[in-house]
């Protein structure tokens, strides 16, 4: 459904993509994963013909979004970053004028437009202004425009950034309705990313990282192990000690935070272990253990792994 | 087609909802209202009555043409800009319409509120006719004039309302080069005499005066035409330019 082949984009001499190639297959649910400013949305706003691409070639259903962008377009439902509205419209209207511009007309257009407002759980809004709702709804509302007329691919960035947690629960629920059509979508949040995607496509200043599975993802990293430890003793012997137990990485020490003891962040290859030696050590040496957790592994952990190899495989290597 | 229609709507919508435009047209009126009580007084008290379109219209088209300088700034300002400011161009830039019927829906629809607005002015020759029948021809090309003088000032209202996302810098940026052409076509004596045919031949102003009196000349026509393609063309390049730049 989605090709892409060494795609480069500049903004005059800053580099915002650099020789991206992928495929996303028709019916695949697929994530863009990267942090701010990794090229997410430049790749998003090629792929919607929005922006030219510098070099390469971006294709939707076969179609080349360079030399047939109304046919590109077509194809396509998207949700920018920012979702803009127009505030002089109520969402039914809008709605309405999206589907007679993406080309449905009389009661086809009707049709579409009940069918997202129904979809998106947008009856109880459907006569407010767009410009009087909440993000939370503003979000469903361009996440209905998307979907307004049926596209085969839906192009979403960031669909869950700014929402309170509720809300990111109803966002996520609504993501994971939107079963057998193709979606492209952004995140910098890795559970997000495995949670709704059977395809990730990790960016990182601007290149193509990884392209795994979220299966194989929790692969990469299940010799990342993050335990959180807290501990009332003297800061700089409680990390040494830390240090030096065997199967730890590495030991970050967190800054005093109100609560009492110093907060640990030890960085493991098997969690199990190596919380039962934390506790005997810090016990063992008459200091007070306030909590041990482990800690789900995040974008910046999957970073750590995939751009700058641990110490031990450098000196495996070597 | 259908998605033209659909975006000429939005656009009237968007003007028709906001007091701006109520505002304006209220203006406007008053503005030409008491030009044309001001004009008739002078051609009755100073004209003797003589000669009706030289005396009276000339004069009355001429002044509506400055009310319509200051009113299309105000019309065309928020036709990109605000849409730059909301982040909705992304949107619509991205649903499968062409450039050109974004461009020509925003053009059509301000064009539509100033044909209103020089319809409400119609009031005032059909007093005069009711009073005393004239020659109607020649006020048929001042209107014609007056449209056409209309379409080039909106394209290039637009124009520049698409290269700004402050709606203020967008209304100064269009009033101000039209009041400068006025106030240079003020007082020809006061110009080099080597630039003034040159300004002449560029005037937006000089160009309408014929329509004034009632005459349509081909070159002053095709001066108009030209002058708004000529702004389409660049509101195009424009809109092509984010494709570049990345700017929204």
């Amino acid at each position: 459904m989605i090709s892409v082949e060494h795609l480069t984009k500049y903004y005059g001499a800053t580099r915002a993509v650099e020789d991206v190639s992928f495929h996303v297959p028709a019916g695949t649910v697929a994530a863009l994963l990267g942090p701010n400013g990794s090229g997410k949305s430049t790749l998003m706003r090629v792929l919607t013909g929005y922006l030219s691409p510098t070099a390469g070639r971006v294709a939707v259903g076969g179609i080349d979004v360079a030399d047939r962008p109304l046919a590109a377009r077509r194809q396509i439902g998207y949700l920018p970053e920012q979702v803009s509205l127009y505030p002089e419209l109520t969402v039914q209207r809008f709605l309405g004028f999206v589907a007679a511009v993406k080309g449905l007309g009389g009661a086809a257009r009707r049709r579409a437009v009940s069918e997202v407002i129904d979809r998106c759980g947008l009856s109880d809004v459907a006569r407010k202004l767009t410009g009087k709702l909440s993000k939370g709804y503003r979000q469903r509302v361009g996440l209905a425009q998307a979907l307004v007329g049926d596209p085969p691919l839906l192009v979403l960035d960031e669909p869950t950034v700014g929402l309170d947690p509720v809300q990111t629960v109803e966002m996520r629920t609504l993501l994971r309705s939107l079963t057998g059509r193709t979606v492209l979508l952004s995140t910098h949040i890795l559970s997000e990313a495995s949670a709704l995607c059977s395809h990730i496509l990790i960016l990182h200043h601007g290149r193509l990282l990884a392209e795994d599975t979220p299966d194989g993802l929790g692969r990469r990293l299940a010799d990342v192990a993050r335990l959180m430890v807290r501990v009332e003793g003297p800061p700089a012997e409680v990390a040494a000690a830390l240090a030096a137990l065997p199967d730890v990485s590495r030991v970050e020490q967190n800054a005093a935070d109100g609560h009492p003891g110093t907060l640990f962040a030890v960085f493991a290859r098997e969690p199990v272990p190596v919380q039962r030696r934390i506790a005997a050590t810090v016990v063992g040496s008459g200091w007070t253990l306030l909590e041990v957790r482990a800690d789900p592994p995040t974008l910046e952990d999957l970073f750590v792994r995939l751009v700058a190899p641990t110490e031990r495989e450098v000196a495996a290597a070597s | 087609m259908r998605s033209f229609v659909a975006l000429l709507r939005k656009e009237l919508r968007s003007y028709f909802g906001s007091p701006l435009v109520y505002l304006v047209a209220a203006a406007f009126l008053a503005y030409t209202g008491y030009y044309f009580h001001s004009d008739i007084i002078f051609f009755v008290t100073f004209g003797f009555g003589i000669s009706i379109m030289e005396n009276f219209w000339k004069m009355l088209f001429i002044d509506i043409r400055l009310v319509m300088i200051l009113s299309i700034p105000l019309l065309t300002m928020r036709l990109f800009a605000e849409e730059r400011r909301l982040g909705t161009l992304e949107l619509l830039l991205t649903y499968p319409l062409r450039d050109g019927a974004i461009v020509a829906a925003k053009l059509g629809a301000c064009l539509l509120v100033i044909t209103a607005l020089l319809c409400g002015t119609l009031l005032y020759p059909v007093m005069v006719y009711w009073i005393q029948p004239f020659p109607l021809e020649p006020l048929v090309a001042a209107y014609i004039g007056l449209l056409l003088f209309a379409v080039l000032c909106a394209s290039y209202g637009v124009f520049v309302s698409s290269l700004t996302d402050s709606q203020v810098l967008a209304g100064f940026l269009t009033a101000l080069p039209l009041l400068l052409l006025w106030l240079l076509s003020w007082n020809e004596a006061a110009s080099a005499q080597e630039t003034l045919p040159i300004a002449r031949a560029l005037s937006i102003f000089n160009h309408f005066e014929p329509f004034s009196v009632g005459v349509i000349e081909l070159r002053d026509v095709f001066y108009f035409v030209f002058g708004s393609g000529m702004f389409v063309w660049a509101t195009l390049r424009v809109l092509e330019a984010r494709q570049w730049l990345g700017r929204r």
